[in-house]
C-alpha cells in the first residue's frame, strides 16, 4: 500500500512523465482491447481531455460531436442502449451543467452504462475564469439517482477509478483536474474500491476528509502538524462521494471527534455536505468544519494561487485544523446515550 | 404500394388503436390526445409492417428501434404497444395511476417494447443517432426510427443531432416529423415558427421527403425510399392533423392535452368509426 507523499513535482508513471489526463487516456487505450464494446466520445475536446489517445488507437470506435454537449450525452445514451460501453469526456462545467438534463434524464433515469470522465474540475482551469470552472458539479451529479460520483486524488487513482468503473454497472461520473496536478500515489496497488475510502494517515486528534487534489495537501498538512503541533491527524481520501463510505466517517467521528472536510467545490452540496449528512443522521455530535468555496464564484489566477486563496493547500488546511483544535466543545465519554 | 388487403388490415389496426386511445384517455383522466392521433398512422405503419421486432423477445439486441421523442404522445404509443401484443391491453386501465408502468411520458425500463424513456423534448433524436451509430459500430443491421413533433424542433439539441447525423453519414436512421402545426401556446408558426422546414433539413445535409402523414400508401412509400437512401440521414416531414379522427379535436390547439367524459368519449368513438367508413372500411 502506498502512503508516500511524492511532493509537488510531477510523478513518474510508466517511465514517462504523464499528466493526470494522459494517464487516463493511456488506461482507456488498454481497456479498449479488453472491452471491445468500449467507445469514446467527446465534444471537440479530444486533445484537451486526452481521450484523443483512444481516438488514435480506435478511430472506428470514437465519435466527436463537435461543440454540442447535449447531443454528446444523448448520443452516448443511445449507444449504451445498443450494448456499447460509452466513455464520454468533456470539461466538468459542460458535463454537469450544459448537459445536466441529458445526463440526468437520458443516462441516469434509464440507468445506462455510461462513464463520464469530466476534466478541468473545480478551479483547475484557474485563469480561464468562472465559465470554465466547475465548483457545483459534485452537488449536481450526486443528486441524480443511479449516479456514482468519484473524485480521484491524482492520475494513478484516476487510472484505478476508470478501470473500476468499467466493471461497475450503471452511470459513473469521474471528476478530474486539468491534468497538471501533482501526484499523490506512486503505484496503483493500494486497494482502490468504489465506495470505500482510503486511509492516508492514521490519527486520533482530528480527521481531515479530502477528495481530489486536496488529498496530497491534507497529507502534507498532517505531517507538518505532527512535527510542529504534536497533533495526531487522520487523513481520509474520500474518492467516492456517492455512495459515500459511512463507516469511515463514523469511525472518524467516534475516534477523533473533530472533522475537517476539504473540497475543490462550493461548500454547498459537495463532499462537506455529504459528510455532514452522515454525521447529522447518526445523532453523534462532533466539531466539524468545511473548507471549500464559500458559496462564491472563484477568482482568476494560477491554480496554486487559487488553491492557496481558498485554503485548499497544506497551509490553508493547517490554519483550519488549528482553528478547530482551539475550539471548545462538549466531550462526552459515553456516546451510547446519544443515539 | 400496399396491397389492398394490407391496406385494409393497417386501417383496421389504426382504428382499433384510436378507439383504445379514447378509452385510455377517459380512464386516465386526461392525456395528450391531439398529438397522439396526429402521429398514429405512421407508428402503425412502422410497428405493424416494417419494424423487425418480436413481442416475445422485446429486448432482442438486433431488433429495430423506435424513439418517441415527442414523449407526451405516450397516450398514442402505449396503446399501440398493447395492440401489438407486448402486454395485456387490460394493463392500460392503470394509466396515470399509482405505480402504473404507464404515465404521461413513457418509461422504457417499465414498458415492454419501448426503446427509450422520453418526455423532455429535444432528447429523442440525439439518442436515436446514438442507436444508429451503435448499430454501425457493432456491424449490426438494425434500423432506428425516431418521431419528433414540429414545435419540438425549437429545441436546439435537435439541430446538434442533425449536424452529427449528416456529418457521420448516418443512413440507418429515419426521422419523422409530426407536422401537426400546433404547440401548447398556439399554432407553431405563431409561437415560434419552424418554416422553411424542408429547406432547413436540406441545408443540414439530410434527404427530405414531404408526405401526407395520414395516407398509408405515402407513409409506406417514404419508408421504402428512406431504406434505399445511402450516405445521408433521411427525414420525412409528415403533414398531419392534430386530433385526427376525432372531429371536435381536429386542428384545435386546445386538444394538445385534454380530458374527456363518457359523453365526449362516445362522440369520439363515433367520429373515429365514421372516418374509417369514409376510408372504405365497412367491417
Amino acid at each position: 500500500m502506498s502512503k508516500e507523499v511524492t511532493g509537488t513535482t510531477w510523478n513518474v508513471y510508466d517511465a514517462n512523465k504523464l499528466t493526470q489526463a494522459e494517464i487516463y487516456g493511456k488506461v482507456l487505450c488498454d481497456l479498449g482491447n479488453k472491452y471491445p464494446n468500449l467507445v469514446g466520445l467527446t465534444a471537440d475536446l479530444s486533445k484537451s481531455t486526452k481521450i484523443g489517445l483512444f481516438e488514435e488507437k480506435f478511430p472506428e470506435r470514437f465519435i466527436n460531436t463537435g461543440i454540442a454537449e447535449q447531443n454528446l450525452f444523448g448520443i452516448a445514451a443511445g449507444m449504451a442502449k445498443t450494448g456499447l460501453l460509452p466513455v464520454v469526456s468533456t470539461m466538468s462545467a459542460f458535463a454537469s451543467m450544459r448537459a445536466a438534463e441529458q445526463v440526468r434524464t437520458d443516462i441516469c433515469y434509464q440507468n445506462l452504462n455510461v462513464k463520464i470522465i469530466a476534466t478541468h474540475g473545480g478551479v483547475s482551469f484557474a485563469s480561464a475564469g468562472t465559465t470554465h470552472h466547475a465548483t457545483e458539479d459534485i452537488a449536481i451529479m450526486r443528486s441524480f439517482a443511479n449516479m456514482t460520483v468519484i473524485v480521484p486524488a491524482d492520475g494513478i487513482e484516476t487510472a484505478n477509478a476508470v478501470r473500476a468503473a468499467m466493471e461497475y454497472e450503471g452511470p459513473v461520473y469521474i471528476r478530474i483536474g486539468r491534468g497538471f496536478e501533482p501526484t499523490y500515489y506512486d503505484k496503483e496497488e493500494y486497494g482502490f474500491q468504489i465506495g470505500k475510502a482510503v486511509d492516508v494517515r492514521d490519527g486520533t486528534d482530528i480527521t481531515i476528509i479530502a477528495m481530489g487534489i486536496t488529498v496530497l495537501q491534507a497529507a502534507e498538512a498532517a505531517d507538518f502538524l505532527a512535527i510542529n503541533d504534536g497533533l495526531s491527524v487522520r487523513v481520509i481520501n474520500m474518492h467516492t462521494i456517492k455512495p459515500i463510505d459511512k463507516d469511515a466517517i463514523m469511525k472518524a467521528v467516534t475516534e477523533t471527534r473533530r472533522i475537517v472536510t476539504v473540497e475543490e467545490h462550493n461548500i454547498i452540496g459537495g463532499l462537506g455536505t455529504a459528510v455532514a449528512d452522515v454525521i447529522a443522521e447518526s445523532g453523534k455530535g462532533c466539531a466539524f468544519t468545511k473548507i471549500g468555496l464559500k458559496d462564491e464564484f472563484a477568482e482568476i489566477g494560477y491554480p496554486e494561487d487559487l488553491y492557496s486563496y481558498y485554503k485548499l493547500d497544506a497551509d490553508g488546511i493547517i490554519e483550519k485544523v488549528r482553528e478547530i483544535m482551539g475550539k471548545d466543545f462538549e466531550e462526552d465519554e459515553d456516546w451510547d446515550d446519544e443515539v | 404500394m400496399l396491397t389492398n388487403d394490407e391496406y385494409k388490415e393497417l386501417l383496421k389496426t389504426a382504428r382499433s388503436i384510436r378507439h383504445s386511445v379514447i378509452d385510455t384517455t377517459l380512464k386516465a383522466g386526461g392525456a395528450h390526445v391531439g398529438g397522439a392521433m396526429s402521429m398514429l398512422d405512421i407508428l402503425v405503419m412502422l410497428y405493424f409492417k416494417y419494424m423487425n421486432i418480436d413481442v416475445n423477445n422485446p429486448d432482442n439486441p438486433d431488433r429495430d428501434r423506435f424513439v418517441l421523442s415527442k414523449g407526451h404522445a405516450a397516450i398514442g404509443y402505449i396503446p399501440l404497444l398493447a395492440e401489438k401484443g407486448f402486454f395485456d391491453k387490460k394493463l392500460l386501465d392503470s394509466f396515470n395511476k399509482f405505480k402504473s408502468p404507464f404515465g404521461m411520458h413513457p418509461d422504457a425500463n417499465k414498458i415492454p417494447g419501448c426503446d427509450a424513456s422520453t418526455g423532455s423534448l429535444g432528447h429523442g433524436l440525439p439518442m436515436a443517432v446514438g442507436m444508429a451509430l451503435g448499430a454501425r459500430i457493432q456491424n449490426k443491421n438494425f434500423y432506428t426510427y425516431c418521431m419528433t413533433g414540429d414545435g419540438e424542433l425549437n429545441e436546439g439539441s435537435n439541430w446538434e443531432a442533425a449536424m452529427t447525423a449528416a456529418h457521420y453519414k448516418v443512413d440507418n436512421l429515419l426521422l419523422f416529423i409530426d407536422r401537426n402545426r400546433h404547440m401548447i401556446d398556439g399554432p407553431v408558426e405563431d409561437v415560434m415558427g419552424v418554416e422553411p422546414l424542408a429547406d432547413k433539413w436540406k441545408a443540414f445535409g439530410w434527404k427530405v421527403f414531404e408526405i401526407d402523414g395520414h395516407d398509408m400508401n405515402q407513409i409506406a412509400d417514404a419508408i421504402e425510399k428512406a431504406h434505399e437512401t445511402k450516405d445521408k440521414p433521411v427525414v420525412v416531414i409528415a403533414k398531419t392533423t392534430k386530433g385526427k379522427g376525432v372531429d371536435f379535436m381536429e386542428d384545435e390547439t386546445k386538444w394538445h392535452y385534454g380530458a374527456i367524459d363518457s359523453f365526449l368519449g362516445e362522440q369520439a368513438h363515433a367520429s373515429i368509426d365514421k372516418m374509417y367508413v369514409e376510408y372504405g372500411l365497412t367491417d
